[in-house]
């Protein structure tokens, strides 16, 4: 009798705990890395049943439409989207995907300076072995300079950041100073500006946190602080204290020195509320900074912003940078990779999705037919009293970008160079000391990842 | 039939031995059947992931050359790491200044709802246990309004005064507004502890302390107070163990005060960004067992210290 107890007992504790652990398991798939894995979890709808569907972890504003279109159009392949998180949320599951090795969607969302970070822990695809190089020319020369690595190709460009500089015509206007075409005349109208306002108004800010812009900033001095290849990834060149990388650093700090900008971090209510309120003149800033300027405005409703070019170092021979923007690649946990690049690549290729990019997700496209066509060149952007910003600005700004190569390690250099430049800016070191730490910081860390200097 | 034998001889001490044994192991079955359900949780959710994080810390996995077995070499590392000593020692600091702060002012708070019992004093206990019910990542977020330096109401406050207002998110201030955060989520909790072992002291003791003529004070500080030294040291070593494990605060306000706070500003925060942001999860899983072999020896040491006084072992 005992026993027959006891092992009904052991029976129903079993399946409890059994039970237990099931729902667990359960409920922590469905909040972590696990969620975008699954094919039947879409925030979409599937619209046509028993064909291939490839999964795809996606941030754009445009994604839920952009999505339904596609598999509006398509009988072969459907598209299940999930939005894990923009940016470093996203990027965060993806790497946890990948440690793991499952949970990794086909096709993800990444910016272009996180690709080789994805890259080199074997979690990106090479689209070449998959019919990519097709697809070049539809792109813009920087943009794909951007998704390649050596012979590679780990991406497809869905968008760009080219940099113009976002100002304040009103204040501009107000004290009689010219909209600076180069960096001495960004640094004289500073001067100005902080004068005439009795320093209430400061023409910009420099953000610590800003590493996406600093990279576009060192790029247009010719600094070129990384060099990478694919083909051969234990080999890595660091050239973060050259010349000028320093003059970069030189230039802002002593800005900031000066007090003549702000050292407000970049995406906080202070940098934003200084922005709307009438405390920073300018902003150096992509194409996509179009949809937030307009939310900040509630301080001061009568602000008149206008987009005019980055101010050049040498206006003589200009040179066209870029921050941000998105790509599709395709993870090494794709079932069919062939499949998934192909979905990748032609997501935005019809019109209307293009469209939808534009006017819905306020996207910057990298397709040069998109770019120079009419439609796009004489679209006038009400809030900034109907200028025409991508013919004026950014349209010219992202064809002659040329692209970049990204480091392996990008979250760890960011947070190395935004500790550094606290540093600088607390007055702790000088902006060659800060150049040549990171220099050290980064040499060592790279050579402990098992890399080989060059 | 069998049974009259054993009945006869009712001494025979190996049988009654056997049939006891037989009892026990049956019961210990029972037992082990009823401990089944928290046992298996026990060990899926917790042991396994201990062993399997300690496994990964003996391995080494750099971005270029990937993974291989390092032995100890993750931990040797960790001890000569700068950045891992560093937030080590600022833990340490904070610890200095948040233990005695926190129990020394629930302990005061507590005393003095002991003696006062008015409905003002009901109402005090709740409010100053009322921000250990706010979630810390809610408490930390509300704090970073409150600190900031363009719309605070601190800034308002000191606008009012005409008087530069302080930078609650600088390097220098960051300490102090950390520490004022965490007190004023933890005290509340203490005194809530303290409070309940000093409701369970013995009336009489009072009446006797009073028949010799103690006054309030010294009932307070010679009577209450080493009677409940035993829940002083549990809830400092609460908030020992708390205070080196250090993470919401500084994560949720990294963001705010990115000058101020980077990414191995604690111990924690270095492994969680380790893992998370810089994909060495196998040193992650080391600098965690060393933080918890500091955490184990910090309290070891504490609780050695005041045995006599506490009276726990």
């Amino acid at each position: 009798m005992t026993k027959k107890k006891a092992l009904l007992a052991a029976g129903i504790t079993t399946a409890l705990a059994v039970t237990l652990i099931g729902c667990t398991g359960n409920s922590g798939g469905g909040g972590g890395g696990g969620a975008g894995a699954s094919k039947t979890n879409c925030t979409n709808e599937i619209k046509v049943q028993d064909v291939p569907v490839v999964t795809y972890w996606g941030w754009f504003e445009d994604t839920a439409q952009t999505v339904d279109n596609f598999n509006e159009s398509h009988d072969d392949v459907q598209i299940c989207w999930t939005n894990a998180g923009q940016g470093a949320d996203a990027y965060t599951k993806l790497s946890t995907s990948l440690q793991s090795k499952s949970g990794a969607p086909d096709i993800v969302q990444v910016e272009y300076d996180w690709l080789n970070s994805f890259l080199i822990q074997g979690g990106l695809v090479d689209m070449t072995e998959h019919g990519i190089n097709e697809y070049k020319d539809k792109f813009t020369a920087g943009a794909w300079r951007d998704v390649s690595s050596g012979d590679g190709v780990y991406a497809v460009p869905v968008d760009l950041g080219p940099v113009g500089m976002w100002y304040r015509q009103d204040i501009f206007e107000k004290h009689g100073i010219k909209i600076p075409t180069t960096w001495d005349e960004y640094a004289a109208a500073a001067e100005q500006l902080s004068k005439a306002t009795g320093g209430e108004t400061l023409i910009g800010n420099f953000a610590p946190n800003g590493q996406g812009q600093h990279y576009a900033l060192l790029d247009q001095a010719g600094a070129v602080p990384f060099k990478f290849d694919n083909g051969n990834p234990t080999e890595i060149s660091i050239n973060h204290s050259d010349e000028a990388s320093k003059k970069v650093y030189e230039y802002w700090l002593d800005l900031v020195d000066r007090g003549l900008v702000g050292t407000d971090q970049a995406w906080t209510p202070e940098f934003n509320t200084g922005l709307g309120g009438g405390r920073y003149a300018t902003a150096i800033y992509p194409a996509w900074y179009s949809i937030h300027i307009p939310a900040f405005q509630d301080g001061d409703a009568d602000a008149v912003w206008r987009a005019a070019p980055i101010p050049q170092w040498d206006a003589a021979k200009p040179k066209q940078v870029n921050w941000g923007g998105s790509t599709l690649a395709v993870t090494t946990q794709a079932d069919d990779a062939a499949l998934a690049t192909k979905v990748a690549a032609e997501l935005y290729a019809p019109e209307e999705n293009k469209k939808l990019g534009v006017e819905v997700g306020g996207l910057f496209l990298a397709y040069p037919e998109m770019i120079e066509s009419e439609y796009f060149q004489e679209r006038p952007y009400e809030f900034y009293g109907g200028q025409k910003l991508n013919k004026d600005v950014f349209g010219k700004a992202a064809i002659d970008y040329e692209g970049v190569t990204f480091s392996p390690f990008t979250q760890y250099y960011y947070d190395e160079s935004q500790r550094l430049l606290s540093e600088a800016i607390a007055g702790n070191v000088s902006a060659t000391e800060a150049t040549d730490q990171l220099q050290k910081s980064l040499e060592t860390y790279a050579t402990e990842q098992g890399f080989t200097l060059k | 039939m069998s049974i009259t034998p054993q009945l006869q001889k009712p001494a025979q001490p190996p049988v009654a031995t056997k049939r006891g044994a037989t009892l026990e192991r049956k019961h210990a079955r029972i037992g082990w059947v009823f401990l089944a359900p928290f046992a298996i949780v026990f060990l899926v959710f917790l042991v396994l992931p201990l062993v399997y994080a300690f496994w990964m810390s003996l391995h080494t996995n750099t971005l270029a050359a990937g993974e291989k077995f390092a032995g100890l070499a993750n931990y040797f590392a960790a001890f000569k790491d700068q950045r891992f000593l560093s937030g080590m020692a600022r833990v340490g600091a904070f610890a200095l200044v948040f233990v005695p702060l926190q129990i020394g002012l629930a302990l005061l708070f507590a005393l003095i709802l002991d003696e006062v019992k008015t409905r003002l004093s009901r109402f005090s206990r709740l409010l100053i246990f009322a921000p250990y019910a706010i979630p810390g990542v809610i408490g930390a977020l509300m704090w970073g309004f409150l600190y900031s330096p363009s719309f605070g109401p601190l800034v308002s406050f000191f606008d009012f005064l005409n008087v530069q207002a302080p930078d609650m998110l600088s390097r220098d201030s960051i300490f102090w507004s950390l520490t004022n955060i965490v007190t004023w989520q933890w005290t509340g909790y203490y005194m809530i502890i303290i409070y309940a072992s000093l409701q369970s002291i013995d009336s009489s003791i009072y009446e006797a302390a009073l028949i010799d003529g103690a006054s309030k004070l010294q009932t307070a500080l010679q009577i209450k107070v080493p009677i409940i030294a035993s829940s002083l040291v549990l809830t400092i070593v609460f908030a020992l163990i708390g205070t080196l494990q250090f993470f919401t605060e500084p994560q949720v306000l990294a963001p705010l005060a990115g000058n101020a706070i980077d990414a191995a500003y604690t111990p924690n925060l270095y492994a969680y960004n380790l893992a998370f942001s810089y994909q060495q999860f196998n040193y992650a899983s080391a600098i965690s067992f060393a933080l918890g072999l500091m955490v184990f020896l910090a309290s070891i040491i504490f609780l050695v210290t005041t045995r006599k006084k506490s009276g726990l072992r």
